[in-house]
């Protein structure tokens, strides 16, 4: 603060309205593409609640009166309630189970070096450049093999998977963080390693397994890939394959689409509201490292 | 990856007081003595075995199974790089080389839209007072939304009858603008990178925000006192500090564009068209995967995994090491 009112005084001299100017075209600019990225998002919502006829007739009014019925139908006719119900099973299990293992490696491997330690951490963290998808083709017959095709566990188990090199990544960074000191003192109080890790590291890296998990569970929730592949029966579908499901069968009705649109959003954004800093952590965990 | 463990107080006291003990690398973290092996395995080993099993086994099968032979299911013997052959030969080639060059026009044109518009964002967010925290809210929230939410969402705006897109461009006059943006085969890409850098934008302009926070403002500053106008300040003292965040930026961007998918079959449904004019990698491997009547398909789809895996792993682990080159410059 006291360094930039220093500056201020010959700054501020030296420019004038050339500087004003420069301001308002940035607020401008600012503002300008806030409504460029909000729009459409806010046309969805909007447009979720309106009639199909009135959609038809102006696409881009106001409902005269809103409408649930949309969500009513999209909910049970189309069947994103039972597309909602799965996603929910899929992410959560798939979240947990994978910042579970997560965690436990993690703190082996930020806590202690051991011959390999080094070289089992490459081999973890390079799952961050690896495009997964490519190895569909293998996992389709792993579970075939495994009786997993067709099962929402066989994605929770692949999911799950998939979260672990960044769980290392960032859950390790943290456990190396800790101060030294903890561990001996419970050490001295005759806690075991597993006492020590449930009671003690554990509660102490909450802040950064919420990052983890949150990430994870946005990277998840929306994933199409995997269920568009390994998914078959249309009960398992998850919402964005479900999504597809009802654009082919119901294209025509634009308004039940805004209305499954808007649900299979709606848990991200108020996710995103409810914990906007480690959500921004999560995306920025690569960079400052 | 900064190592805060060396600087931990009982570090410096150590290192002060005698030269550290050399003997005991176990001694991160000071967490004391190691726990003996059965417990570290307790620890590693699911994380180790999740990860293996479905993550890093698929993808060395995938390149065994390339290098066979397949009758449907089954596999045939060894047939060395004739999977491969079949790639960039004939009809297959062309498609492939078509869909890299929309893969490669994706990432150029991405980058360029997301780069500029996020580093300007980000800078302009620094000095901004009111309504930052909505402003980055807002910006960010295309980037939470499902690639295929986001395609249905833009596919149903930029609908020629219905579509909202064309209906502001008749209000407000410009009806010679109003097109048939995803059914002209010369509009559909571009309006599909489009797309694409409006959901990605706000991940740039974190990405920024967090490097520009990690700068000292008195760079920035002190070229300022001496004469400097604000653009050549930002140009000749932060632009090239930022230079690892763009880095970051480019590989990133790079692996998520050389692998999409989801956008383009919402919008263009699995064939990328119209007439395979926004065809990409993503879509020709699944294609080849899972929707090919060739009973070599599964021979092949492995091989253009291979390919893929190979070209984007590849240039994202030198586009790294280059980055980490440049960074070691900067300190």
């Amino acid at each position: 603060m006291s360094a930039e009112a220093s500056v201020a005084g010959p700054r501020r001299a030296r420019r004038g309205a050339g500087a004003a100017l420069g301001g308002v075209a940035a607020r401008v600019l600012l503002w300008g593409y806030a409504a460029v990225a909000l729009a459409p998002l806010v046309l969805m919502a909007v447009s979720s609640l309106r009639p199909e006829a009135e959609l038809r007739a102006d696409p881009l009014g106001l409902p005269t009166i809103p409408e649930f019925g949309n969500y009513a139908r999209a909910w049970t006719e189309a069947d994103f309630g039972g597309y909602f119900a799965n996603s929910v099973f899929v992410t959560v299990t798939a979240v947990l189970l994978g910042t579970a293992v997560s965690v436990l490696a993690a703190y082996a491997l930020g806590r202690y070096t051991f011959p390999g330690s080094g070289l089992l951490l490459i081999y973890l963290l390079a799952g961050l450049m690896i495009p997964i998808r490519l190895g569909i083709v293998p996992v389709f017959y792993l579970f075939d093999m495994l009786g997993l095709l067709d099962s929402l566990w066989g994605l929770v188990l692949v999911y799950a998977a998939s979260g672990v090199p960044f769980g290392v990544f960032v859950l390790t960074a943290f456990f190396r963080q800790l101060p030294a000191g903890l561990a001996e003192a419970a050490r001295i109080d005759g806690a075991g390693e597993f006492r020590l890790f449930g009671q003690i590291m554990l509660p102490l890296v909450r802040p950064a397994l919420a990052t983890v998990m949150l990430f994870q569970f946005i990277q998840l929730w929306n994933d199409f890939f995997f269920p568009l592949v390994l998914i078959r029966d249309q009960d398992r579908y998850t919402l964005p394959v479900g999504l597809t499901a009802f654009f082919t069968e119901y294209g025509l009705n634009q308004s039940l689409l805004y209305a499954g649109l808007v649900i299979t959003t709606l848990p991200l954004v108020l996710l995103f509201l409810l914990a906007t800093r480690q959500v921004v952590d999560g995306l920025t965990a690569g960079v400052n490292r | 990856m900064v190592r805060t463990d060396r600087l931990s107080p009982a570090g410096l006291r150590a290192g002060r007081a005698a030269p550290p003990p050399r003997r005991r690398p176990a001694r991160r973290g000071g967490a004391g003595h190691r726990p003996p092996w059965w417990v570290l395995a307790v620890f590693v080993l699911p994380a180790l075995a999740l990860y293996t099993v479905f993550i890093v086994y698929p993808l060395f099968s995938a390149l065994q199974y390339s290098l066979f032979g397949w009758q449907g299911t089954r596999q045939t013997g060894l047939v060395g790089l004739e999977n491969f052959r079949h790639l960039f030969g004939g009809i297959y080639g062309e498609r492939l080389w078509r869909a890299f060059g929309h893969n490669l026009a994706f990432f150029a044109g991405t980058m360029l839209v997301q780069t500029t518009l996020g580093l300007a964002f980000a800078v302009l967010l620094r000095r901004a007072r009111a309504g930052r925290r909505f402003l980055q809210t807002a910006y960010v929230l295309p980037h939470l939304v499902s690639p295929i939410v986001v395609g249905y969402l833009w596919s149903l705006m930029l609908s020629p009858q219905f579509g909202a897109v064309n209906a502001v461009l008749r209000a407000v006059g410009l009806d010679a603008l109003a097109q048939p943006w995803t059914g002209d085969p010369a509009l559909a890409l571009p309006t599909l990178i489009l797309v694409n850098a409006w959901q990605w934008i706000g991940f740039p302009m974190l990405l920024f925000t967090a490097a520009l926070a990690g700068l000292p403002p008195e760079y920035e500053e002190a070229a300022r006192v001496d004469g400097a106008s604000a653009w050549r300040a930002f140009w000749h003292v932060t632009l090239p500090l930022l230079v690892p965040a763009i880095g970051v930026v480019s590989v990133l961007t790079f692996v998520g564009n050389m692998n999409v998918l989801d956008l383009v079959y919402a919008m263009q449904g699995s064939q990328g068209a119209p007439g395979g004019s926004t065809d990409v990698l993503g879509l020709l491997f699944y294609r080849t995967a899972f929707n090919n009547p060739d009973p070599g398909a599964i021979g092949q789809a492995s091989a253009l995994a291979v390919v893929m895996f190979v070209f984007v792993f590849g240039i994202s682990i030198a586009a790294t090491s280059v980055l980490r080159r440049w960074e070691a410059r900067l300190r």
